[in-house]
C-alpha cells in the first residue's frame, strides 16, 4: 500500500506550478513549500505538473530543481519528480556503471517491477542512454553475475495466474538438486529463476519447502559470505516477499556508518507510491522501532522532511 | 479415353507448389468414369495396381496433395493475422519442431518494437513468456543464444561507439579462430551478437573484415545458429533472398518450401522491394518470374499479388 498522502482536493496544476515557481524566487529557496506540494502528488499528477511547468515557464521543472536545490535534498526531490520509468532507467544505469558483486539494485529493479514496468524502463533507457539496458549490463558484468543479470533484465515474465503444478514440483526438484551440488550457477537454476512467472515461482518455492523441508533461501545460505548466493537469495525475496527485501535494504542503509543516503533515497522514492506501508510494518516488526524514528535520527533538515513526508508522516 | 494432353495437364496440376485449380475444374470436372479410369491407369506416378485389382492412389501423394491444397489457405491466414500473433504462433511452431532458424529469423529481422509485440501476444496466446518456453525446450548449446535473441530489445537509434565496435570485432575474430571452443559457447560472442544495436553490429562486421580479411560469415560453420543470426542481423535481404531460392529449387523438402509463404507474407509490407532487387541480382531472374514458373493456381496468384504490391 502506498504511503503517499494526497489531499482530497488538490490545487490545479497551474496553481501548483505558480507556487513552485514562487518557491524558487527571491533569496534562497522555499524548501518547505516544495515538499508540501511535490511530496503530496502521485505520479500522474507530478507528470501533469511537469508538463504544465514546461509550457508556462519554458523550462523543465527538473532543471529548475537541479539549479535551486543541493545535496541529498536535491537528489530525493529530483528522483521523486522523475517519471517512474525514467527513474528506473536512471537507477539501472547508475547501478550498471558502478556495478559490484554486492550491488543488488539491478536485481531489485528487474524483480520488483511488473513486466510492463520493466519493459517501459527499458524503453526509457534507450531514449536516455542511446543503448539498450541489456547491452550495458552485459558489458559491465562478468561471469556468473552476467549469466544471471542479462536474462533477468531482459525478461518479460508472463503475469497471469496460470500455474502448472507438475512443473512446479519438477522444477523445485531441479533447484534442490543443483543447490545440494552447490551448482548455484547451473543453467537450469538461472533458467527457472529468470524466466518463470512470479506465480509459477511462488508455487515452485512452496513445493521446495514442502518436499525438502527447508525454505529455498535457507539452503542458499550454505556460504553466507558468497556474493552470488546472496544475489540468488535477494532475487527469491524480491519475487516473493519484496517488503522483506526492502526492509533489509533500508536497515542496512540506515545502520551503515554514516548512512547510505542514496540507497535510502532510492528505496523511499521508488516504493512510496507502491508498498511502503507494508515495508514500514515489516520494519517495525523486525527492528521494534518505527521507520520514521530511524530515519529521523539518522537524517536531518529538508532531506529528512521530504523522506518523512513520502512515507506518510506528519500533516498533508 | 482421356486425351493425353489432358492427362498431362492434370498430372502437372497435381505436382508442385500449390495446385492448378483451374485445370482441375475444367479438365477433371468434365471427365466421365472411363476418362478418370484411364487417368488412373495411365498415371503410374500417383497410382499403382493393388493386388485386389483396383488402381490405388499412393498414400504419400495424397498427403502431398493435402499439403499443396492447404498452401493457399495457410498463406491467406498468415496474411490476415496481426503481425504479433503471426510471429508468436510461428515461433511456437518453430520451437515445437526444433526449427531454430525460424526463431532466429523472427528475433533478428523484426524491429525491437515488433519483437516486443510478439512477446506480448505470446503471453496472451500461450500463458507463458517466450523466453521461458525457449529456455525450457532447448537443451543443446543453442539455448543461451536463442534465449538472449528472443529477449533482446535492441537500441534502434543512430549512435554507435566506433572504439568499442573495433574492440568487439577483434573479440569475435579471436573467438572464431579458437579451435578449442565452439564460438556459440563463448559468453563474449553471445553478448555482442545478442545485445548490441544493429547499427553497432554493422560497424563491428565492417571492422571484422579489416581485421580478418574476410567477411564474418565466411569464418563461420555452415548450418550453425550463430551464422544464421549474423546473416539475419548483417544482411537480412540477402538472407531472405537465399531462403527464397532454396524454397523454389526443384526437390526442396516441405520445411524449405514453407519458407516461401512465410517470407513473402511477412516481408510483403517490409523489405519486399529490396528482397526482389537482391534476388534479381543474385540469381539473374526476377522473383516474380521465378514464382510464376514454380508455383500454381490460387497460391501462385496470391503470392504474385503480394510481391507486386511493394515492387
Amino acid at each position: 500500500m502506498s504511503t503517499l498522502v494526497v489531499p482530497e482536493s488538490i490545487p490545479s496544476a497551474i496553481e501548483d506550478c505558480e507556487q513552485l515557481r514562487k518557491a524558487f524566487q527571491g533569496w534562497g529557496t522555499n524548501e518547505k513549500l516544495i515538499i508540501s506540494i511535490l511530496a503530496h502528488r502521485n505520479a500522474a499528477q507530478r507528470k501533469i505538473i511537469r508538463q504544465t511547468y514546461a509550457e508556462k515557464y519554458g523550462e523543465d521543472l527538473l532543471k529548475s530543481l537541479e539549479r535551486e536545490l543541493t545535496s541529498d535534498f536535491e537528489i530525493v526531490v529530483l528522483l521523486w519528480t522523475l517519471d517512474p520509468t525514467d527513474r528506473d532507467a536512471f537507477l539501472a544505469n547508475e547501478a550498471t556503471r558502478k556495478w559490484k558483486a554486492t550491488n543488488q539494485v539491478l536485481l531489485e529493479i528487474a524483480c520488483t517491477r511488473t513486466s510492463n514496468e520493466l519493459l517501459s524502463a527499458r524503453q526509457a533507457y534507450h531514449a536516455r542512454f542511446k543503448r539498450s539496458l541489456e547491452e550495458d549490463v552485459a558489458y559491465h558484468t562478468t561471469g556468473d553475475f552476467r549469466k544471471l543479470l542479462v536474462p533477468l533484465v531482459s525478461s518479460y515474465r508472463y503475469e497471469g495466474p496460470e500455474v502448472n503444478t507438475t512443473l512446479a514440483k519438477s522444477e523445485a526438484k531441479i533447484l534442490h538438486e543443483k543447490i545440494k551440488e552447490k551448482a548455484y550457477n547451473h543453467e537450469d537454476v538461472i533458467r527457472i529463476l529468470t524466466t518463470r512467472s512470479k506465480e509459477q515461482l511462488i508455487a515452485t518455492f512452496n513445493n521446495y519447502n514442502n518436499d525438502f523441508g527447508n525454505a529455498i533461501n535457507k539452503d542458499l545460505k550454505a556460504d553466507p559470505k558468497d556474493e552470488f548466493q546472496a544475489a540468488l537469495r535477494a532475487l527469491v525475496k524480491c519475487l516473493t516477499r519484496p517488503e522483506k527485501y526492502f526492509e533489509k535494504a533500508l536497515r542496512l542503509a540506515i545502520n551503515k556508518n554514516g548512512t547510505d543516503e542514496f540507497a535510502l533515497t532510492r528505496i523511499v522514492t521508488t516504493r512510496a507510491g507502491v508498498d511502503m506501508k507494508k515495508i514500514k510494518e515489516e520494519y517495525q516488526r523486525r527492528n521494534s522501532v518505527p521507520l520514521e524514528r530511524a530515519i529521523g535520527s539518522d537524517t536531518s533538515g529538508h532531506y529528512e522532511e521530504m523522506l518523512l513526508a513520502l512515507i506518510g508522516h506528519g500533516e498533508s | 479415353m482421356a486425351f493425353p494432353q489432358d492427362i498431362d495437364a492434370l498430372t502437372k496440376a497435381f505436382s508442385g507448389f500449390g495446385v492448378d485449380e483451374n485445370a482441375i475444374i475444367w479438365i477433371l470436372g468434365k471427365w466421365y468414369p472411363e476418362q478418370r479410369r484411364s487417368f488412373r491407369k495411365g498415371c503410374s506416378q500417383f497410382f499403382w495396381e493393388d493386388e485386389r485389382l483396383f488402381e490405388r492412389w499412393d498414400d504419400n501423394h495424397i498427403a502431398f496433395l493435402e499439403r499443396e491444397f492447404l498452401r493457399f489457405k495457410n498463406a491467406m491466414v498468415l496474411w490476415i493475422l496481426h503481425p504479433w500473433e503471426r510471429d508468436a504462433r510461428m515461433a511456437k511452431e518453430a520451437l515445437k519442431n526444433r526449427e531454430y532458424d525460424i526463431l532466429i529469423e523472427i528475433a533478428c529481422t523484426r524491429s525491437s518494437e515488433e519483437l516486443l509485440g510478439t512477446r506480448r501476444a505470446y503471453h496472451s496466446l500461450f500463458d507463458h513468456s517466450i523466453e521461458e518456453d525457449v529456455a525450457y525446450s532447448v537443451h543443446d548449446n543453442n539455448r543461451n543464444l536463442l534465449v538472449a535473441l528472443v529477449s533482446s530489445y535492441r537500441y534502434e537509434g543512430p549512435k554507435v561507439n566506433e572504439e568499442i565496435a573495433k574492440k568487439e570485432a577483434k573479440t569475435l575474430w579471436e573467438a572464431f579462430k579458437n579451435v578449442n571452443k565452439n564460438p556459440i559457447e563463448d559468453g563474449e560472442v553471445v553478448r555482442i551478437i545478442t545485445t548490441r544495436s544493429k547499427l553497432h553490429l554493422k560497424s563491428v562486421f565492417n571492422h571484422y573484415k579489416v581485421v580478418s580479411g574476410k567477411n564474418i560469415e565466411e569464418d563461420l560453420e555452415e548450418d550453425s545458429s550463430l551464422k544464421d543470426a549474423i546473416q539475419c542481423l548483417s544482411s537480412p535481404k540477402a538472407y531472405f533472398s537465399r531462403i527464397l531460392d532454396i524454397a523454389m529449387m526443384g526437390g526442396a523438402d516441405e520445411k524449405h518450401k514453407e519458407a516461401l509463404t512465410r517470407i513473402i507474407v511477412t516481408q510483403a509490407d517490409a523489405y519486399m522491394k529490396e528482397i526482389a532487387e537482391e534476388y534479381l541480382q543474385q540469381y539473374g531472374v526476377s522473383l516474380s518470374q521465378k514464382i510464376e514458373e514454380t508455383t500454381k493456381g490460387n497460391y501462385k496468384d496470391f503470392l504474385l499479388t503480394l510481391v507486386s504490391r511493394g515492387v
